[in-house]
């Protein structure tokens, strides 16, 4: 399912396959250790599918993991081969990928003490700020943190989920562009600090409506106009203007 | 010369500089004294700012000695140098400087492997802000490049060695705090994979920097 629109967002989106299933996971409360393929892939392919109506730029990894998910899934349907069960234990088809994803976690831990140090020592101000950074009026208000594609995807398919049945049948017509509806984004956070994401759909008349304007927002945070921050994970988004604007 | 005419040299020396200053470099204005007997005397101006509710520190960073504000004050130092702040890392940017880090020296297709995702435009951002380096090529089929981090770096973070990288057991007590806030929770990180960020090698405190540039054990 495609729709005719005008304008493809090229987001460069910089999160991978490995970061949506954690995200999935962590969301879920999954324990990785005992990896549940069969929901997982099910609701990896849901986001998947979701990029793909929205025409993102997936890159070729997604569909390389999906794929990946599949035959895993697979294989752990397959009775186990009894020849080799008397040898040695059969290897969990799921163990390659367990790993890869408890090392990145790992990383992505890392990534958050080094954040954390790194606002520790910002309070600190030197005579010079140290060479190569550039300097910008952003002050970024602890203890919000940006919003990932993912975040933006649940809240997209929540707002989606609203939308009355009816609606689903509209005639498409191509009334909505994604220009027009980033110059009333615009309009609407200068006027407003602060908007919680779903309000900026409070408008919207149908499904094509909502994803025009998802992907005007989606275009305001690629040209780092508009920045979509959470509280903790998983809260509310709220979108503001980048005030280096 | 008295040591509190060589603590006033090591202040001046320090107050005057852009960068951290190290060791060897305050030795050349404060020449009767030993390397060791300079990291004293450090030592003793750092406690006596603090002694002294002085509005600045003695920090060690980047391998050497730097003054700065008391972090206590950032608020109100806020309201002049409001616009004085380093630009912002992503995520992923974060997440990427990350397995830089602690796997230095590595080549991008090993940082691939393990982000699961393309790192050009992410790695190009780290390159610009001087936050990570070219720092060799590594042996065997199209010679890849090697990347590491940078004294920026280190500053930036308020590390003063590598050595100073949180351990993997700290890690390990992040990722268990997390997993407090689950409904029940088995620990993740443990049995299976006991040291994932420094390739296998049995330490613990003592993280990377020990040139790895042979393949991921798989």
């Amino acid at each position: 399912m495609s729709y005719p629109l005008s304008y493809r967002v090229r987001l460069p989106i910089f999160e991978g396959p490995l970061d949506l299933l954690l995200f999935l996971i962590k969301q879920s409360h999954i324990d990785i250790v005992n990896l549940p393929i069969a929901r997982i892939t099910e609701q990896y392919l849901e986001y998947l599918k979701l990029m793909q109506v929205l025409d993102l730029e997936i890159a070729g990894d997604f569909l390389v993991m999906a794929a990946t998910l599949i035959q895993i899934k697979s294989k752990m349907l397959l009775p186990p081969d009894e020849t080799a069960a008397e040898e040695k234990e059969e290897e969990d088809p799921r163990a390659e990928l367990i790993r890869r994803l408890m090392e990145y976690q790992q990383f992505k831990a890392a990534a958050e003490r080094l954040h954390e140090m790194e606002r520790r020592r910002s309070a600190m101000f030197t005579r010079v700020p140290p060479e190569g950074q550039a300097l910008e009026a952003e002050w970024a208000e602890e203890p919000f943190f940006e919003a990932s594609l993912f975040d933006l995807l649940t809240a997209l398919s929540d707002v989606l989920k609203r939308v009355p049945k009816e609606l689903f049948h509209e005639i498409i017509q191509d009334e909505f562009t994604v220009e027009q509806k980033i110059v009333e984004l615009r309009r609407r956070l200068a006027a407003e600090p602060q908007v919680s994401f779903s309000k900026l759909f409070e408008a919207a008349k149908g499904k094509m409506e909502i994803i025009t304007i998802f992907l005007a927002i989606l275009e305001l945070i690629r040209l780092k106009e508009a920045i979509a921050r959470q509280q903790e994970a998983f809260s509310e988004i709220v979108m503001m203007r980048s005030q280096t604007i | 010369m008295t040591d509190t005419e060589a603590k006033a040299i090591i202040e001046a020396a320090l107050f005057a500089a852009e960068k951290p200053l190290t060791i060897s470099e305050l030795r050349s204005a404060v020449e009767e004294y030993g390397e060791n007997q300079i990291q004293d005397l450090a030592l003793q101006l750092q406690s006596e700012c603090v002694a002294l509710g002085r509005g600045v520190r003695l920090v060690e960073v980047a391998g050497g000695w730097q003054v700065v504000t008391d972090p206590a004050l950032a608020q109100v130092l806020g309201r002049i140098y409001r616009k004085v702040r380093p630009a912002r890392l992503s995520r992923p940017g974060m997440e990427t400087l990350a397995i830089i880090a602690y796997r230095q020296p590595i080549t991008k297709s090993e940082i691939e492997e393990i982000r699961g995702v393309d790192v050009d435009g992410v790695l190009k951002s780290l390159l610009e802000r001087s936050i990570v380096q070219i720092v060799g090529r590594k042996e065997g089929v199209g010679r890849p490049l090697l990347y590491g981090t940078t004294e920026v770096f280190l500053e930036r973070f308020g590390l003063k060695s590598l050595e100073h990288l949180p351990s993997i057991s700290e890690l390990q007590a992040t990722l268990q705090a997390h997993e407090a806030q689950r409904p029940e929770g088995v620990p993740v990180g443990q049995g299976m994979v006991q040291d994932h960020l420094t390739q296998g090698q049995n330490e613990t405190t003592q993280t990377t920097q020990t040139t790895q540039t042979t393949d991921r054990p798989d």
